[in-house]
């Protein structure tokens, strides 16, 4: 599907905004969208919404053997996926720039900074490892699509829990959830990015930007940073030209941010673990308030299954029974079996030049000789394979003389002889290879 | 233009997003009808075979209810997005797609549900099982129900069962049809109210 293109006069009229520091959606420059974190039912789902752009990350993990090269570490996976659904231009299976940019940010994130412990993922040295996969799917795109997959990430990450393992001499035992809790992944530092959009050649500067100002910025600066003011990566795209203290004041706006996204995750993932404690319900489904207009919810409703048996064996009585279908499969081969004869070719001009070639492509497989059995089946089958009977000849018998047969030559033969040809069919049985052919109803 | 649901108890969340009708391009293009198209996208890993098999029935199935002769030459994409499993999945997502179609506003000959049915090994009919359920069923059967005359749109079983056993299944499907029906219209009629 086509991406409709930004108007001229919108794109005039949404930096002319950004010039009298004016924003669409009346956010200050420095201003971040509301985030708002929500988790699943499993262990390591959340859904994070920044303002409209919604994504969900899921861990899973699974043991297998390690990397050749570090065989004391575990084996990480990302993979962040555009979703149809998140806006008209993302189609799926095209691996746009994109997408490419952003799984490759998310990997030098949280990869590259070392915020997951690998060394804790080994279970057997050299043969057992943890490989922890995170997906990352984007289900609504208005804008800044890597803060929030940073964000989306590092709480899954957090949230995760993966089965609990004993090692007792050559013996591993992989613990069931309902066995022994699960235990939590070793996370160093949480880093979360933050992206800066500029604007004029770097004159102005939009912190969080949303999708319409991503249409007409000239760059986009990502930091990374955690908590504890490191930065973890940092990138630059546009060709934006940056002075240095441009940068040093997008570093320190990128300590604020991150120390209050931080404070809000550890809140959420406090609150969920106090309510799974609780016994109190969590998911999806409740995460949505029920005041809200567009949302519905209903009690699991009782079926009333009392009549069912008489209803059905009504049905059955009254239909008719099922045909009755004699199916006697000829056995060629081991491997190899037959069901139903097929019906006559209705292709009658090409019956022809379908005959000298399969005459051509069956002396090259092997020629045995079976019977041909007629059946009485009215369910002949979809499926016609090889049917051989005699011996295949090569040269047909029509033909005096031997002829040498061009490309070319084979229509206008074929006219000419199929007259002939087809009344010799009835004494010949048939010969054909034929392709897929749906049995006339 | 989204949808949220979670019908069955437990946790199957499937979201459902929906555009459409739009431009398609050359090669998808029908004369006649507009082009449908569904895909179904798993939490964890890549789409394999059983989602494109899934996404096979699904498209099946809104072919038979979207009137698609009043928009030809155009595309219709319906992206489902697995937000949780705990059974069930597929009748959730054949809910999904009638309420992602419904609220789109495409034209329908009618609407359709989906009702799981396990049978375990007594022989008991569990509707809406989950996924132990599932796990330990002799067979799990899936409907999608249409709401005209509560027609068979398309079936699909894992395990065997007997044809008695089917049409008991089928039958109970039915009913729990109603109920599916019922919640549809209550909450469209919430998300149109004024008050």
């Amino acid at each position: 599907m086509k991406a409709t293109p930004l108007s001229n006069c919108e794109r005039r009229f949404l930096l002319r905004a950004i010039e009298e520091r004016k924003r669409l959606d009346g956010r200050q420059c420095y201003d971040y969208r509301n985030v708002r974190v929500s988790f699943g039912a499993d262990y390591g789902c959340c859904i994070v919404e920044l303002g409209k752009t919604r994504v969900l990350a899921q861990v899973s993990c699974e043991l297998v053997p390690p990397k050749p090269n570090r065989p004391t570490e575990g084996i990480l996976f990302f993979n962040l996926e555009l979703s149809p659904m998140a806006a008209p231009g993302f189609e799926p299976g095209r691996q746009s720039e994109l997408l490419v940019r952003l799984n490759r940010l998310i990997e030098r994130c949280l990869r590259n900074s070392k915020c997951i412990d690998t060394e804790s993922l080994c279970v057997v040295a050299g043969e057992k490892v943890w490989q922890i996969r995170l997906d990352l799917h984007l289900l609504n795109h208005d804008g800044n699509i890597i803060d929030a997959a940073s964000i989306a990430g590092i709480v899954a990450l957090c949230h995760f829990r993966r089965p609990d393992v004993s090692v007792q001499g050559e013996e591993v035992t992989v613990y069931t959830p309902e066995e022994r809790d699960p235990v939590p992944l070793s996370i160093h530092h949480m880093p979360i990015c933050v992206s800066f959009a500029f604007f004029q050649q770097g004159t102005y500067l939009l912190v969080d930007p949303s999708e319409r100002e991503e249409c007409v910025m000239d760059g986009l600066l990502v930091i990374a940073m955690n908590k504890h003011q490191e930065i973890c990566t940092i990138q630059s795209s546009g060709g934006v030209m940056l002075v240095k203290d441009q940068v040093l004041r997008c570093s320190k706006i990128t300590a604020v941010k991150v120390a209050e996204i931080t404070e809000l995750i550890q809140k959420a993932l406090e609150n969920d673990q106090k309510v799974r404690k609780e016994g109190g319900k969590f998911g999806f489904a409740e995460s949505i308030p029920n005041q809200k207009i567009t949302a519905f919810k209903m009690e699991s409703a009782a079926v009333d299954t009392n009549n069912v048996e008489e209803q059905a064996e009504e049905i059955i009585t009254k239909a008719d029974p099922p045909s009755e279908v004699f199916a006697k499969p000829i056995l060629h081969t081991p491997g190899t079996a037959q069901i139903g004869e097929g019906i006559e070719n209705s292709w009658g001009e090409l019956e022809e030049s379908e005959r000298e070639e399969a005459a051509e492509e069956e002396a090259e497989s092997e020629a045995a000789a079976f019977e041909c059995q007629k059946m009485d089946t009215e369910d002949t089958s979809m499926m016609e394979e090889t049917k051989k009977d005699e011996p295949i000849v090569l040269s047909d018998s029509e033909e005096e003389e031997v002829v040498v047969l061009e490309p070319q030559v084979l229509p206008r033969k074929t006219r000419a002889q199929t007259n002939l040809k087809q009344e010799n069919t009835s004494k010949k049985t048939f010969n054909k290879r034929r392709k897929k052919k749906r049995a006339a109803p | 233009m989204t949808s949220l649901l979670s019908p069955s108890p437990g946790d199957t969340s499937v979201l459902a997003g929906l555009y459409g009708p739009v431009e398609v391009k050359g090669s998808k293009e029908l004369p006649d009808r507009a082009a449908l198209e569904v895909l179904l996208r798993p939490k964890v890993g890549l789409p394999g075979v059983l989602e494109r098999s899934r996404e096979q029935l699904l498209r099946q199935t809104c072919e038979a209810v979207v009137l698609g002769g009043l928009h030809p030459r155009t595309a219709i994409t319906l992206v489902l997005q697995v937000l949780s499993d705990a059974g069930s999945l597929l009748s959730c997502c054949l809910n999904a797609a009638c309420m992602g179609l419904l609220d789109a506003g495409l034209p329908l000959t009618s609407l359709f549900c989906g009702v799981t049915c396990a049978l375990d090994p007594d022989g008991a009919i569990v509707l809406d099982p989950t996924t132990r359920q599932e796990r330990d069923a002799r067979a799990v059967l899936t409907f999608a129900i249409d709401s005209a005359e509560r027609k068979v749109l398309a079936t699909t079983t894992k395990g065997s069962c007997s044809v008695e056993e089917m049409q008991q299944c089928l039958a109970a499907a039915q009913r729990a049809a109603d109920t599916i029906f019922q919640f549809y219209r209550d909450s469209v009629r919430r998300r149109y109210s004024k008050s």
